[in-house]
């Protein structure tokens, strides 16, 4: 099985021998920059985006699942897996290492689970218990391992910076080391959403349901896990201890972005990438880490995102609230002209006020201004020389918002038995937010609709216009 | 007087235990175990930011920069859960690694530019070193207990009824969100003050396994914080004391592990929540049978003591 993969590999790399070496130098050209340092920038920021790519897939389902904490605790627990098959084979090599970071990351949401329910620990600190005692254990171990390679650094720091510098053949291409545990980490990840995308979407949104419908979401929740640690292990060598900021970051950003799964998936890919690829680049400028500053590029991502995301977004926000300030003073000065219309004898529509009166009635101030504005752009009002008029669909809107207003009145009097003096201010508000179903369902329910408490007439819309 | 340098910090972890124990007993019970590894993590770019600033390794320093951006940490978790539609979990995981991937990138930077400088290794914040301790990091440990056992002493009360019931409390007209804050302020402080012995990694730890081993041995609030303050001495002093006889272990990891082996062996041992007294418990249940099919609404005298899972 495994000569038949490597077979197909080496045929695959001799039909499309991708030239990286003349690609590289041709760029380094371009940009006039030595071609062994083009050539590390480029390993490295591919290492870096698939360190991104792997991390955001499976971190998607970590921030879906709110146990995005459990990818902390494997980062800080994958330390002792290494560490304890150093102490029981006393040597350093490559795979039983993985073997066993990939069996204390497992280790760890297993017996967070297990403290959290047969200790009756709460679970946070159940989670806090497990990780810091393993990564105390793992730190111990490395500490009396000085002699040989276990570096403590690398897992606090990554180390980023030099993954593009060891490039080694496989399967004929001349690619970085980390390439043999990232490439394979990221097909296992792609195969896990292939197999299981039905039942990982919903175990993600609705683990209930799951297990009515016979999905074992414990099931599920393991298979992620060892995913998770799987990711973290071979993520860990380039990033360290910030691999989890690649997990949960992306992930997170892209959940405020959008509520669709696989945009989300795509979206953290894309933002993660961003990520490490800026996070390199200032690394370089700065001579700093790559790893630290992929984090603190995904930080500065985050607090854009939260500011101007278009649905959710702070300014997005803000403009909505200021959108709604702005019609409902407009619609103020609508029902005020209206109101002076009702009071006058002038035939529909002719009534008139000036520029200063219908600031009054819209409040005043910079809304006032913003509300005339909207007015005229809608030409719902119309202005002649220093006088201002309803214009005939301003004349209609404005009935209409009576309308609303009076119904409210009537509705509130006849089901909650207010005083008439309080009817006045809570219909102020509603009024703005009656549209002309609700107009239909409140005339339904009263017993009269033709006059409000206070006697005056409800005005009909459907009146034909006198004009 | 002269104290050698092994008495130093066995009285330095000594107090450290103690002070963690009392703090993280409310951070444990009020669900909020993981607020002091945000604040510790949080805490490291003040820190090197502080050093930048002032071009010193005054621990004061230091520290105050340390304790302001741990605090800028767990102010940014309770906006971001404000104004976000992130979960607890991934906002706290967010803050905790974007902070530390600051400090990370800050003390890196500041030993590339200070390559002959060895005053500029601050990654030894990270893992902590106990050994390298003085006399006045000692002095500032004691000076934190001493104020934030007046406080909790003082507070006792107060701080008591937020923990069990919030609403409660704040109906009885305390300021919850004010003890909130006081209680974020000490955790912080006490985070802080542990830094340079156990390191950014573990401090959490101390704030949480010594009070999750003493909910084993005790229901009453105030017997359950001395307990966690005893654990958390005997810790520290243990962790010391073993790293000290076998050179090279580093002290903040065997102080954790330390702690944790008191957690394990509380959890088996201790009575009514402890593993042995449990599996006797299920069999003693048993006499309540006769009373449960006699539908009596008094229960016999002579029954089992309130069992464990009912407490939790």
């Amino acid at each position: 099985m495994l000569s038949t993969l490597a077979d197909t590999a080496a045929l695959l790399s001799a039909l499309v021998p991708i030239p990286f070496d003349a690609l590289t130098a041709q760029l380094a050209e371009i940009l006039d920059l030595p071609a062994t340092e083009v050539q590390n920038a480029f390993w490295t920021m591919a290492v870096g985006a698939l360190c991104a790519v792997c991390c955001s897939l499976a971190g998607c389902f970590l921030v879906l699942r709110r146990i995005s904490l459990l990818g902390d605790a494997l980062s800080h627990s994958v330390l002792a897996g290494t560490a304890g098959v150093y102490l029981v084979t006393g040597r350093v090599d490559p795979v039983p290492m993985l073997c066993g970071a990939i069996t204390a990351g497992i280790a760890t949401a297993v017996l967070t689970q297990f403290v959290h329910k047969a200790a009756l620990v709460p679970e946070d600190s159940s989670i806090g218990i497990v990780f810091t005692s393993l990564f105390a254990f793992g730190v111990v171990v490395v500490s009396q391992a000085k002699h040989v390679h276990l570096d403590l650094d690398c897992v606090l720091f990554g180390d980023l910076a030099f993954a593009g510098v060891n490039l080694h053949p496989t399967f004929g291409w001349l690619v970085p080391e980390s390439f043999r545990s990232l490439v394979p980490t990221l097909m296992i990840t792609l195969l896990l959403l292939a197999v299981f995308w039905k039942e990982l979407r919903l175990t993600s949104f609705d683990p209930t349901l799951a297990v009515t419908l016979g999905f074992s979401a414990t099931l599920m929740h393991y298979l992620l896990t060892t995913v998770v640690a799987i990711v973290t292990v071979s993520a860990m060598d380039v990033v360290g201890l910030l691999v989890v900021a690649l997990l949960i970051v992306p992930a997170a950003i892209a959940r405020l972005l959008t509520d669709r799964l696989s945009t989300m998936l795509m979206l953290s890919c894309l933002i993660g990438v961003s990520c490490t690829t800026i996070g390199y680049l200032l690394a370089l400028r700065w001579d700093s880490s790559a790893a630290g500053l992929s984090a603190v590029v995904a930080g500065a991502e985050l607090l854009v995102v939260i500011v101007v995301s278009p649905k959710n977004g702070l300014l997005g926000r803000l403009m909505q609230t200021l959108r709604l300030r702005v019609r409902i003073c407009a619609e103020d000065v609508l029902a005020g002209l209206f109101r002076r219309q009702e009071r006058s004898d002038a035939p529909d529509g002719l009534v008139q006020a000036s520029v200063p009166e219908c600031h009054m009635l819209a409040g005043g101030g910079i809304m006032s201004v913003a509300a005339l504005r909207w007015l005229r752009s809608r030409q719902l009002l119309q202005q002649a020389g220093p006088v201002m008029s309803l214009s005939e669909t301003g004349f209609r809107y404005a009935r209409s918002m009576i309308r609303s207003h009076r119904l409210w009145e009537a509705y509130l009097q006849e089901n909650f038995n207010l005083p008439p003096d309080h009817l006045h201010d809570p219909a102020e508000a509603m009024e703005h937010f009656i549209g002309p179903g609700v107009q239909q369902q409140i005339t339904e329910e009263l017993s009269q609709s033709a006059e409000d408490p206070h006697g005056r007439a409800i005005p009909d819309v459907k009146r034909q216009e006198v004009r | 007087m002269f104290f050698s340098q092994t008495q130093i910090v066995l009285t330095g972890t000594l107090l450290l235990g103690i002070v963690a124990g009392m703090v993280g007993t409310f951070a444990v019970l009020r669900r909020r175990a993981l607020a002091g590894d945000v604040v510790a993590h949080s805490a490291l770019p003040g820190l090197c930011l502080a050093f930048l600033a002032f071009q010193s390794r005054s621990i004061i320093v230091l520290l105050s920069g340390a304790l302001l951006s741990g605090l800028l940490g767990a102010v940014t978790v309770s906006l971001l859960k404000r104004f976000t539609r992130l979960r607890d979990d991934a906002v706290q995981g967010i803050v905790l690694s974007v902070f530390y991937g600051g400090g990370i990138a800050l003390t890196r930077s500041i030993q590339n530019t200070h390559r002959n400088d060895p005053g500029a290794d601050l990654e030894s914040f990270i893992i902590g070193q106990a050994a390298t301790m003085l006399k006045g990091d000692v002095l500032q440990i004691a000076a934190v207990a001493a104020v934030t056992a007046t406080i909790v002493v003082m507070l006792f009360k107060e701080l008591k009824l937020l923990s069990f019931d919030e609403q409660f409390c704040q109906v009885q007209g305390w300021s919850a969100m004010g003890l909130d804050i006081l209680l974020m302020l000490l955790t912080a402080v006490t985070v802080v003050v542990g830094l340079p012995a156990v390191g950014v990694v573990l401090t959490a730890a101390l704030l949480i396994i010594p009070p999750a081993a003493a909910r084993f041995w005790s229901d009453r609030l105030s017997r359950m914080m001395m307990i966690a303050c005893a654990i958390g001495g005997v810790s520290g002093v243990t962790g010391t004391l073993l790293s000290a006889r076998y050179d090279g272990l580093p002290t903040g990891p065997l102080i954790v592990l330390t702690s944790t082996a008191i957690f394990v062996l509380s959890w088996i041992f201790a009575p009514h929540r402890g593993l042995l007294w449990r599996s006797r418990e299920v069999t003693d249940l048993e006499m309540y049978l006769p009373w449960v099919e006699s539908g009596d609404t008094v229960p016999p005298a002579s029954g089992p003591h309130v069992s464990a899972q009912e407490v939790s």
